[in-house]
């Protein structure tokens, strides 16, 4: 995993706002993420922290006149993406970076036939292709996410949730992308269905050797299904690491570890759940300090005003006061 | 075939309809105060000769009795005849359907051949001066009345500059300020509309999808918008269109010409109730029929709706 | 923390905050304005003008263009514009709201009937109103107009009788969306009534669509009350009504265009007015529309 020296993804010091009429929302603040070739990466976060916003910064498709990318810079295989003319971002959108939305009920054209939505993305990336190769690579893709091709002529409303999300990750991996964005791809779904859609996911990967985001509030899928994570808090990330090091719950920031405070332990004999106190900091108001100090139980004087900066040790960061000179982590 | 059957089972369902309504019309009719007869016949006429055109006109007979005979008639495509000059109401109607038909179908063209593609453009390029203009010429002929703006073009174009024919149907010429003016309500429901739609759709989540899979915006807007902002705008040409055939009655008065507008206002002066009872009947066989064929247009763009069901 | 969200639940606040978002919107504002400065000229036309010089006939004085004593000018028969139009106004404009006031009651009572009760009720209700929506309003008032002859009030009731079913259709559809709602359940289970559910419950909550769409139809309706008067399907000559005021001047519009401009500009800028004022309450009502 540490073959490569320039990541696929970097992303440093990335700044995005909305701005509307009422007021400018910061959605990401000076956030950095890695991603290595092939590597999958849990992206964790309450509602709100700026998930979804990286992701479509990512693919510079925030909508339009409202989110502004402030500051930062975004780089795919070295190159920066924020730079880039528009035509070579279309080239680089569907072939080479790809994204799997939230709601699948949604995220498909309903007067358009699935098998006809997944051909698009052939017939814009791959002209060289001729249509029966089309047909026949739409075909095998259906078949990969277990959707028999006969019902390529069919249309969205004719398909369960679950397998909406099926197709979507058909259209999303037909062109064997070095990037998968996976945006919550299972939260609209049962759970039970949930199981087989990160399977699948996780199985077309493998095959593909796509890196993958995967964004998402669920420790456990992180837990079960990625190799490294970055919790975002208030549009920042304020810990990251390999899974283990993180799961490892010996030394995690405050706001990581109340998350976990709000699973349930089956083999820890906890007597109740402890929710994080507080809610979800206002996104409209710039912090001085650190963005969490208002729900904090170890707040101290200093989180108020000084920002914490990124303690790093073993490749396990933590954005933390508390870390600061340990060396023991 | 499966839209064969459901336009044949939608025919069908127009004729309890048609019964209902010709039973309101009736209700409603019946109600008119005052002795009909006597204002027909003026104040001197004798109660004998009053109580003869009562008989004549079937108002002695109780309302049911009179609705069962109406109904009767109309079976046998009999609609009666004009109290005023007793000229049968069904050939009247065909004489004079094909101006109307002619002008709302003009109207309707000229709306939705200016109003989508402008209201699709400012959609696209919101907040752009194309769509402040559009916005704002939608908002004025909104506001508009029909009468006014066709007098004041009347007295401009027909009369000051004489490029047009001031009245009545002599040639092509003669529909285009009837067509403009008509048309020129709906075109601001159509313009507000495809926009209104058409921003709808643009911020849908398969937009983005699209869009996700690099293709243009352009491309997304054509292959991927148009076709679903446009159930919203052809159901609301079916609405419009109803309001259109109102809105000739105003066009009809205004430019003099003979379609069924003029023939209902003058009967509906001179009280000439089969006339009135007649015209609203077909009237509102047209307006269903149109109906359908918006249905049936829908369902042809938008692959959810079932016709079966 | 938890005062805050109740109340921001509560109708008060929910009125608040779409008065809030009003206020914010400089089209619907400036429509407030100009229907405001409309609505002061009606009511203080007796301050302004006087009832007299709607009919007095000055006949030396005929066709005068718009001057210190004459505003608007005189029409044919040497009648002062000015108070035509202020007077005329006050017809159109309490006709309007006539029938907008009564189709809304009307509309009310059979569509909240219709969603509340729903089962037999629905059903039965909701046919009379298909049948009503299948004939054009238009044609519907005419049909009505021929059975009671012309007038203003029988006007009022054609176009309002005409309008009745649009707004059962509105309210019903209100209704529906709530009566389901998490809130009404709620309701029912602490063993409200059936009445002071929909009194309590419903309207204030599904009053937005039905008070932007009748603020909406308003503007149509001040346009359709003139079209008729204009007919001559309404108010009658020398009554003044702003559709009536441009029927009568027609023949004279083309040599003094004051004539057919004034009172036009009248209608527009109000009917405008309303409709921004309808716009403006559709934004601030479901913010989600606004663009």
């Amino acid at each position: 995993m540490e073959e490569s020296k320039v990541s696929l993804l970097e992303i440093d010091a990335l700044t995005v706002e909305y701005r509307t009429d009422d007021a400018i929302v910061h959605a990401v603040n000076d956030l950095d993420l890695r991603l290595d070739k092939g590597e999958t990466r849990g992206l964790v976060g309450e509602t709100g922290a700026g998930k979804t916003t990286l992701a479509l910064s990512v693919l510079r498709l925030l909508p339009e006149r409202v989110g502004h990318i402030a500051g930062g810079s975004i780089r795919y295989e070295g190159r920066e993406l924020l730079q880039m003319p528009e035509a070579e971002m279309l080239a680089l959108r569907g072939k080479r970076i790809s994204m799997i939305f939230q709601d699948p009920m949604t995220s498909l054209n309903p007067t358009h036939t699935v098998g006809d939505q997944i051909l698009e993305v052939l017939n814009l990336h791959f002209p060289e292709m001729t249509k029966q190769q089309k047909e026949a690579k739409v075909d095998e893709m259906m078949t990969l996410v277990g959707i028999p091709p006969s019902r390529k002529t069919d249309f969205p409303h004719q398909f369960s949730g679950g397998m909406k999300q099926r197709i979507v990750i058909a259209m999303a991996l037909v062109a064997e992308p070095e990037l998968l964005l996976a945006d919550e791809p299972t939260t609209a779904l049962d759970v039970t269905i949930q199981a087989q859609i990160l399977e699948l996911i996780r199985n077309l990967k493998n095959q593909f050797h796509t890196a993958v985001l995967l964004i998402t509030h669920d420790l456990g899928v992180v837990a079960e299904f990625c190799d490294t994570v970055s919790v975002v808090y208030a549009g920042r990330v304020v810990e990251y690491g390999t899974v283990e090091a993180v799961f490892e719950k010996k030394n995690n920031h405050p706001y990581t570890a109340g998350l976990f405070g709000c699973i349930p332990d089956l083999k820890d004999d906890q007597p109740r759940l402890h929710p994080i106190a507080g809610r979800m900091s206002d996104p409209r108001v710039v912090h001085e300090g650190c963005c969490f100090c208002d729900r904090c139980d170890h707040a101290m004087e200093r989180c108020k005003t000084v920002a914490p900066a990124m303690h790093v040790h073993k490749g396990h960061g933590i954005a933390c006061h508390l870390f600061e000179n340990r060396e023991d982590f | 075939m499966n839209w064969v059957k459901y336009a044949g089972k939608r025919l069908l369902m127009l004729i309890p309809v048609i019964i209902c309504v010709t039973f309101i019309l009736f209700l409603i009719l019946s109600a008119a105060p005052g002795n009909l007869a006597r204002q027909l016949l003026g104040q001197d006429a004798t109660e004998e000769q009053i109580e003869a055109k009562q008989a004549e006109m079937g108002l002695d007979k109780p309302l049911l009795v009179r609705y069962g005979l109406y109904m009767r008639d109309v079976v046998r495509l009999d609609f009666g005849e004009s109290w005023i000059n007793g000229e049968s109401v069904l050939e009247r109607f065909q004489n004079r359907l094909p101006y109307t038909l002619m002008l709302s179908t003009l109207a309707m063209i000229f709306a939705v051949a200016i109003g989508v593609p402008l209201g699709i453009m400012s959609a696209i390029r919101q907040y752009s001066l194309l769509d402040y203009g559009t916005t704002f010429v939608a908002i004025l002929l909104f506001s508009l009345p029909a009468f006014w703006l066709g007098t004041m073009c009347q007295i401009l174009f027909c009369l000051i500059l004489r490029w047009l024919p001031t009245s009545g149907i002599t040639g092509w010429k003669s529909y285009i300020l009837p067509t403009v003016i008509l048309g020129a309500n709906t075109l601001a429901s159509m313009i507000r509309m495809s926009r209104t739609s058409m921003l709808d759709v643009i911020r849908q989540d398969y937009i983005r999808t699209a869009r996700a899979k690099g293709a243009a915006m352009q491309v997304v807007v054509r292959k991927h918008a148009l076709r679903n902002s446009l159930i919203p705008i052809v159901t609301q040409m079916g609405i419009t269109f109803a309001g259109t055939i109102g809105g000739a009655v105003v066009t009809e008065n205004i430019f003099t010409i003979p379609g069924i507008g003029t023939m209902l206002l003058n009967a509906v002066k001179s009280r000439d109730v089969p006339v009135v009872l007649g015209t609203v009947i077909f009237v509102t066989i047209i307006v269903g029929i149109i109906n359908l064929a918006v249905d049936l247009i829908c369902a042809l763009i938008d692959p959810r709706i079932d016709l079966a069901s | 923390m938890f005062k805050r969200k109740k109340k921001s639940l509560s109708e008060y606040s929910m009125g608040e905050l779409v008065m809030f978002r009003f206020r914010k919107n400089k089209l619907a504002m400036f429509g407030v304005f100009l229907l405001a400065a409309v609505f002061l000229a009606v009511l203080l036309a007796p301050v302004l003008s006087s009832y007299d010089n709607v009919v007095q006939m000055h006949v030396k004085d005929r066709f005068t263009s718009p001057n210190g004593s004459y505003i608007f000018g005189t029409d044919e028969f040497g009648r002062d514009l000015f108070a035509r139009v202020l007077y005329g106004g006050r017809i159109s404009l309490l006709a309007s709201f006539a029938i907008i006031g009564i189709a809304l009651v009307m509309g009310a009572l059979i569509g909240g009937a219709a969603g509340y009760f729903g089962g037999r009720v629905d059903s039965v209700l909701m046919r009379v109103v298909d049948m009503l929506m299948a004939v054009p309003s238009t044609l519907l008032a005419m049909a009505i107009i021929t059975a009671l002859g012309n007038g203003v009030w029988k006007l009022v009731v054609a176009l309002a009788v005409s309008q009745i079913a649009r707004f059962s259709r509105i309210v019903r559809s209100a209704v529906l969306t709530l009566r389901n709602v998490e809130f009404i359940e709620a309701a029912q289970c602490y063993g409200c009534s059936s009445l002071r559910i929909i009194v309590k419950h419903i309207l204030p909550n599904g009053i937005g669509p039905i008070i932007v769409s009748a603020t909406l139809n308003l503007g149509q309706t001040i346009l359709s009350i003139s079209s008729m008067g204009y007919l001559g399907l309404g108010v009658a000559s020398p009554t003044p009504e702003w559709g009536t005021i441009i029927s009568e001047n027609k023949a004279n519009i083309q040599a003094y265009p004051y004539l057919g401009l004034i009172p036009g500009i009248c209608i527009a800028l109000t009917v405008m007015a309303v409709n921004f004022i309808g716009d403006g309450l559709r934004d601030a009502f479901d913010p989600r529309t606004k663009n």
